[in-house]
């Protein structure tokens, strides 16, 4: 058992017990990057809200409480049947599981891929010194940039790993499940995902609590999309009430490709996603959506950036939060135009519903347009329910509680909307049945 | 059926209607008509108990039971239905998850049992013929992007479908093409029987070229001045309003 030490210096001493370990068996290439990452880590330690970045989301607790890694503290058995309900997808869905960070290849299942495609655990892939990750791993996701994609990259050992070829398409979306199990773990979810020219596939990212302990979750996924290809992902957020999750999204798009990706936030106490665009080719095409239902005092902060470096692409974000109890979200979405980005279409919106006195909203645009000739725009608001929207439901025969989560249903649809994938979207009417009550039956509970 | 006896409401502190009296009797169809600002959609707000007007004095008493004392909602259980003169656009409802929320509250207080989406859409798709809606009606949104004639339409529409036994059209037939007019008056006929009672409240005797009321109230200042049958609607059509002012101050 390792003593908990404070801050960064605990992480220290398990990064090398790890190196000790696992000296014989890790490509030098990776060995030289797990140290470069964590000397960076080290150096900078966890951000303050003296940083800009951080400004409004403290992480102080995180910092004060011992997680250790996966590796000091092995896994829980996680039953077939727990597996089973906190994935989304059917039979013939491919899908990877992990628990706390770990492939557990008991619970993977589904279809084979067409040929020439590889869904496997990072380790595996790393072992049989795959030139691809050795190509792709830490070089999206900036770890000179980000603290915690170097933390993830100082640990990096498990994760999943995808490939699909050139002119590949999958239609069956390939659903990786995270799943948390025990307290005090840091569980570092890492994921690649290289799209090769013209392919087409949708991932969908499962971030499942499997109870109330507190645990802090590392999550780094990094998406290169080559020219042409089409990649859809997902992500679903359901953590423990008392986790730390946190997660840095990184997609780059070569010319002519499309990424889009949609994100729900449900679960733990303090949730950060660091969301990365960077477009590297003309004609690109991004599409950022989120949506968060937070109660209590639940903490949701997202942070987008969107990328323009080269002319005529387009970017949407649809960003939009629902706020009960005393929860709190901070949105920071930036767009960065660069001088030679001519032709660039970028919109962003983030709404705000605040269903209490007592939530607090902290939404900045930040804008910075470098070229002429483009199509920039952003919108923020928040509100509360309307009541002429109300005394309409109930003058139809609806109560009031009915009409309020009619309401807010129809506040978030405009994010669903962007769902193509028909499971997901009804994971998504369930998921937000299960927090803003049950279509009927909340009458009862009143 | 539904008897008001002295009913004063006021909205913002401002008294708008002044001991108003109204008897309506099952099978009747009442027009209320007068000039603007005379009363028209605050008797009609106030019975379906919208908030912002307040009653100040008298009673209303529906089958028998305080009207006034129900909440919204449980008004509409009762079988009190508003057609909204200014229907309210919602975002990102359907109109299909709308009337569905609506259906099954209406069943569960008349004790039967709830509808699935199945059977609302079954129920949902013959009712559309009547307004002359095609089943894109049910996936928009509720009244957002509706023009004026079809948010008029989706009025009469939650009407068929929930078949209430008092429904009070505000200023349904404001602003319609004359085909729309057709719709909604076909609409409110259906709706007429022995057992039901029908309040128009309107500014113009045209949709009662459509629908032959058995009484016609005027409106003015808060107050009913005239009252008789269907005669009197012509009246004002050939006369507007002036002479019932002008009655009135005298």
């Amino acid at each position: 058992m390792t003593t908990a030490l404070a801050g960064t210096d605990r992480y220290l001493a398990e990064f090398e017990d790890l190196e000790r370990r696992n000296a014989a068996g890790t490509p030098a290439w990776l060995s030289e990057l797990r140290r470069a990452a964590m000397a960076d880590f080290a150096e900078r330690g966890f951000p303050t809200t003296r940083d800009e970045d951080w400004r409004y989301t403290n992480l102080a607790p995180l910092a004060a409480t011992p997680f250790h890694t996966v590796r000091s503290v092995p896994p829980d058995p996680v039953s077939a049947e727990r597996v089973r309900r906190a994935s989304i997808g059917s039979a013939a869905w491919p899908r990877l599981v992990f628990v706390d960070g770990r492939y557990a290849p008991e619970h993977s299942s589904g279809p084979a891929l067409p040929d020439g495609a590889r869904l496997s655990s990072l380790a595996a892939a790393v072992i049989d010194d795959d030139e691809l990750v050795a190509r792709h791993l830490a070089r999206h996701a900036r770890w000179d940039a980000d603290v915690f994609a170097a933390l993830s990259t100082a640990f990096v050992q498990d994760g999943a790993f995808l490939y699909v070829p050139a002119e590949v398409v999958i239609s069956a979306p390939i659903e990786l499940v995270f799943l948390t199990t025990r307290p005090g773990v840091l569980a570092q979810p890492r994921i690649l995902v290289v799209a090769g020219p013209h392919s087409r596939f949708t991932v969908v990212e499962r971030h499942v609590g499997l109870g109330d302990a507190a645990c802090f979750v590392n999550a780094v996924t990094e998406i290169a999309v080559a020219p042409g290809a089409s990649v859809d992902h997902y992500v679903q957020q359901e953590q423990g009430a008392s986790t730390f999750h946190l997660a840095t999204i990184h997609a780059d798009l070569e010319r002519d490709s499309a990424f889009a990706t949609c994100e729900a936030t449900f679960g733990a106490r303090l949730a950060r996603t660091t969301s990365t665009v960077r477009f590297g080719g003309e004609g690109g095409r991004a599409s950022l959506a989120g949506l968060y239902v937070t109660s209590g005092r639940q903490h949701v902060d997202h942070h987008v950036t969107v990328d323009h470096a080269v002319p005529r692409c387009t970017s949407r974000q649809l960003f939009k939060g629902v706020l009960d109890g005393s929860a709190r979200a901070v949105f920071d979405g930036r767009v960065i135009v660069r001088p030679d980005a001519q032709k660039t279409d970028a919109a962003q919106t983030n709404k705000h519903l605040l269903l209490s006195d007592g939530v607090e909203v902290d939404s900045k645009p930040r804008l910075e347009i470098f070229a002429d000739d483009v199509k920039c725009t952003h919108g923020a608001a928040e509100g509360q329910l309307a009541p002429e929207a109300i005394f309409y439901l109930k003058s139809k025969g609806i109560d009031e509680l009915a009409a309020r989560r009619l309401l807010t249903l129809g506040f978030v649809r405009e994010v669903i909307d962007r769902v193509t994938v028909e499971s997901i979207r009804s994971y998504l009417d369930r998921a937000l049945e299960a927090r803003l009550g049950p279509e009927r039956g909340s009458k009862e509970t009143a | 059926m539904l008897s008001i006896r002295d009913l004063s409401v006021g909205v913002d502190g401002k008294t708008i209607l002044r001991h108003l009296n109204l008897e309506v009797r099952a099978g009747e169809v009442h027009a209320v008509m007068g000039p603007n600002g005379s009363g028209k959609s605050t008797l009609a707000q106030a019975l379906a108990g919208h908030p912002a007007y307040t009653v100040t004095g008298g009673e209303v008493t529906y089958l028998g039971k305080d009207l006034l004392a129900m909440p919204p909602e449980e008004r509409a259980r009762e079988g009190v239905f508003l057609a909204f003169q200014y229907p309210i656009e919602i975002a990102g409802v359907s109109n299909a998850a709308f009337l569905k929320a609506a259906i099954n509250e209406m069943r569960a207080a008349r004790g039967l049992e709830e509808l699935d989406a199945m059977e609302v859409l079954e129920l949902l798709e013959q009712k559309l013929a009547l307004v002359d809606m095609d089943k894109s009606f049910l996936s928009r949104p509720v009244n957002e992007g509706f023009s004026g004639g079809e948010k008029k339409r989706n009025e009469i529409l939650q009407m068929a479908v929930l078949e209430p036994k008092l429904a009070i059209l505000d200023e349904t037939d404001s602003g319609l093409d004359i085909d729309a007019l057709r719709i909604v008056a076909q609409g409110v006929n259906r709706l007429r029987r022995p057992d039901n009672a029908i309040i128009l409240v309107t500014h113009y005797q045209r949709i009662l070229n459509y629908v032959e009321p058995d009484h016609v109230h005027v409106l003015f200042d808060g107050r009913i001045v005239k009252s008789a049958g269907k005669e009197l609607a012509l009246e004002l059509e050939r006369q507007g309003y002036d002479w019932i002012k002008d009655q009135a101050a005298a």
